[in-house]
């Protein structure tokens, strides 16, 4: 992978075959602590304890087109390469929590990337789920949760041209403001 | 801040249009593989791309989709087209650009693009 917010987008795949109902993706930043939290959850179907322990080697999948599993290695490679860490906890019936620190400025952190492009690709193209996105940077936060625009928009589809339009403009402007002229 | 007061005004012009937008069975399904395979080689622009082309040329009784791994990871970001006709189209090594050509040629003009299939690509 070559940014974080591919990692998230993989790791997210994981919830939504996992039939989650809601998944929730925090991106959190601190400059002054020198952090970079990542947190995925989801209510789906969680993992028992033996599949949990395997869930960070690469050569254990429990998919049956290839025999490796990727995705979770690389998100905690990603995290603890700089010096952050990386945690998995599930729960069967009640679902699956992802926590990955960041060292904000070491060198070997990957940038976080087009984080807006796989928030879209989430909520564009699972619109049977629902995403609560948050992103908070040095004591600024907005968030998209698509159970308020789905009730706002009454019934009418939430990836229809014109509402993607709008939620891609709502991501971009909000990010912006918040950023500034910063990138991570 | 952008808040989401406008999306009143979006659904309200949307209650006004009928019957500008459907999902049934009788359609062309064009699916991307988003697992880490598919992702890490490219996939996410592919997908944006192809719904943006679908979106912006009005192309009517196509879905654009994602799905996991379609099993020949080295060969992502993978493309299948699955016509009317139940007739599947493999593409691989999809790029943005390819995007373009599949949906001028194929999903407008009828006609798979050879060259970016399996079997056209001389493997």
């Amino acid at each position: 992978m070559t940014e974080l917010s591919l990692n998230i987008l993989d790791v997210a795949q994981n919830s939504i075959k996992a039939e989650a109902k809601l998944v929730e993706l925090f991106v959190l930043i601190d400059t002054a602590k020198d952090i970079l939290t990542i947190e995925i959850n989801d209510d789906g179907c969680g993992m028992p304890a033996d599949i949990l322990e395997k869930v960070a080697d690469p050569f254990f999948t429990t998919r049956d087109t290839r025999n490796v599993g990727l995705g979770v290695p690389f998100f905690k490679e990603a995290a603890e390469s700089t010096g952050g860490s990386f945690s998995i906890t599930s729960e069967t019936g009640k679902g699956t929590r992802v926590k990955a620190t960041f060292t904000l400025s070491h060198i070997d952190r990957m940038p976080l990337g087009d984080i807006n492009s796989t928030v879209e690709t989430l909520v564009f193209y699972n619109t049977h789920l629902d995403f609560h996105y948050k992103y908070h940077l040095d004591g600024e936060e907005f968030s998209l949760d698509t159970r308020e625009i789905k009730e706002l928009l009454e019934g009418q589809p939430i990836d229809a041209p014109e509402v993607k339009e709008f939620i891609s403009g709502y991501l971009a402007e909000n990010s912006n403001e918040i950023n500034k002229t910063q990138t991570f | 801040m952008k808040s989401l007061a406008e999306l009143k005004a979006i659904k309200d012009k949307m209650q006004g249009q009928v019957g500008v937008r459907s999902h049934g069975e009788n359609e062309t399904r064009v699916v991307v593989g988003m697992a880490t395979c598919g992702i890490a080689a490219g996939a996410r622009p592919v997908l944006q791309k192809l719904s943006a082309l679908v979106q912006e040329k009005n192309i009517q009784g196509v879905q654009v989709t994602q799905t996991g791994c379609i099993g020949l990871c080295m060969h992502e970001p993978i493309v299948e087209v699955y016509g009317k006709d139940g007739e599947k189209t493999t593409y691989i090594g999809m790029t943005a650009e390819k995007a373009e050509v599949i949906v001028e040629r194929h999903l407008i003009g009828g006609k798979p693009v050879i060259e970016y299939t399996v079997s056209g690509s001389g493997l």
